[in-house]
């Protein structure tokens, strides 16, 4: 019993001082949330959503250049043009996976998530941004 | 006798009871709804005058000065367009990365709550005007799907603009160090017909705006009494 209360003491603690926990989550919040709201529904007609998006499927080889390098131009998403820029997010690899993670996996996603290899291997052929 | 006496008593006291409920109910409902009024914020001055060889002191309250803007059809908007009516107005730029796509999905709610009540006008102004044309306010407004005689995006003259938005008691200044290039509250202010500042709100808290849009009611009400 009290082997069981020290390792969940422990666990809790350890979680409590680990800054990676909830990444994902801080990470959205700080460079995403602002544009793309706390529900992800963005801007009706200017900015995508994030919920249910197919873009999400659709391109999921090419998100990760588009979170670092931004976009300029027009994105069909849902069906729906837009055309407003988005700027880069300079994030490490294991930043960008963790962001990745949580928006295929929130706001109603129940996409595949990606693994941080899968992730640097995507950012090694980043097509050519300003 | 006694017995018909005590029935009668009761029933006295039950009538009684239900009608000081009644009153009760009545009376606090009266002072949550229709007897709420909104204040008139700004400074306000005593104006004496004369009348009769008695003086007379007068409140002159803070008035929106008469304005003229362009907005997303090419159309002249101005104090005439306003007239009578009570509207929403703010502060912001198509391209700002920060507060404004939040303003916006909020005052989207405050459109779609309002846009068939001909009493309601909301106007947007630029405070980038020389980026944000009738030609990009015209994509905007197209993109959020609003009706132009209901939600005027306005752009215009740069100090004209900067001046309102002292009017309206609203914080706007160029700054290289904010994003996108200009700082500025995302302050929703409400005004009455008689263009008096009646409510001051957080464009980017939810439940701000949903107080908003209770003081859009009561603003309406009493409009409609025809009370000052």
């Amino acid at each position: 019993m009290a082997v069981a209360l020290g390792g969940l003491v422990l666990t809790t603690l350890t979680q409590c001082f680990t800054n990676k926990k909830n990444e994902g989550q801080r990470l959205y919040e700080t460079n995403c949330q602002s544009c793309h709201m706390e529900d992800g529904s963005g801007l009706r007609g200017v900015i995508p959503p994030i919920s249910g998006a197919d873009y999400l499927e659709q391109h999921r080889d090419e998100l990760a250049c588009l979170i670092r390098h931004g976009i300029d131009g027009p994105i069909t998403v849902n069906g729906i043009e837009y055309n407003k820029p988005m700027p880069g997010v300079d994030l490490r690899e294991d930043q960008i996976t963790n962001l990745l993670n949580y928006i295929q996996t929130n706001f109603g996603n129940n996409n595949a998530r990606y693994t941080m290899p899968e992730v640097e291997k995507q950012l090694e052929t980043c097509p050519p941004h300003r | 006798m006694i017995r018909i006496n005590k029935a009668t008593l009761r029933k006295y006291t039950l009538l009684l009871a239900t009608a000081f409920s009644i009153g009760f109910l009545t009376a606090c409902n009266s002072s949550d709804s229709t007897d709420k009024t909104l204040p008139i914020l700004g400074h306000r001055e005593a104006v004496e005058r004369v009348v009769d060889g008695k003086t007379v002191v007068d409140t002159v309250y803070h008035q929106i000065p008469d304005f003229a803007f362009i907005n997303q059809d090419s159309q002249r908007v101005t104090q005439e367009t306003v007239a009578g009516k009570i509207y929403v107005t703010d502060f912001f730029f198509t391209t700002c990365p920060s507060i404004c796509p939040k303003m916006k999905s909020q005052m989207l709610r405050v459109y779609e709550k309002f846009k068939d009540n001909p009493n309601v006008v909301i106007l947007s102004h630029s405070i980038d005007p020389q980026h944000d044309t009738v030609a990009v306010l015209r994509d905007y407004a197209d993109r959020l799907n609003v009706q132009s005689d209901k939600w005027h995006f306005l752009t215009g003259d740069k100090d004209s603009i900067y001046d309102m938005a002292l009017q309206y008691f609203t914080g706007v200044q160029e700054d290289a160090q904010a994003e996108g290039g200009f700082a500025h509250s995302g302050d929703f202010m409400l005004v009455d017909q008689n263009r008096h500042i009646r409510g001051h709100y957080h464009g980017t808290e939810q439940e701000d705006v949903d107080r908003l849009m209770k003081d859009m009611e009561v603003l309406l009400k009493e409009k409609q009494n025809g009370q000052k």
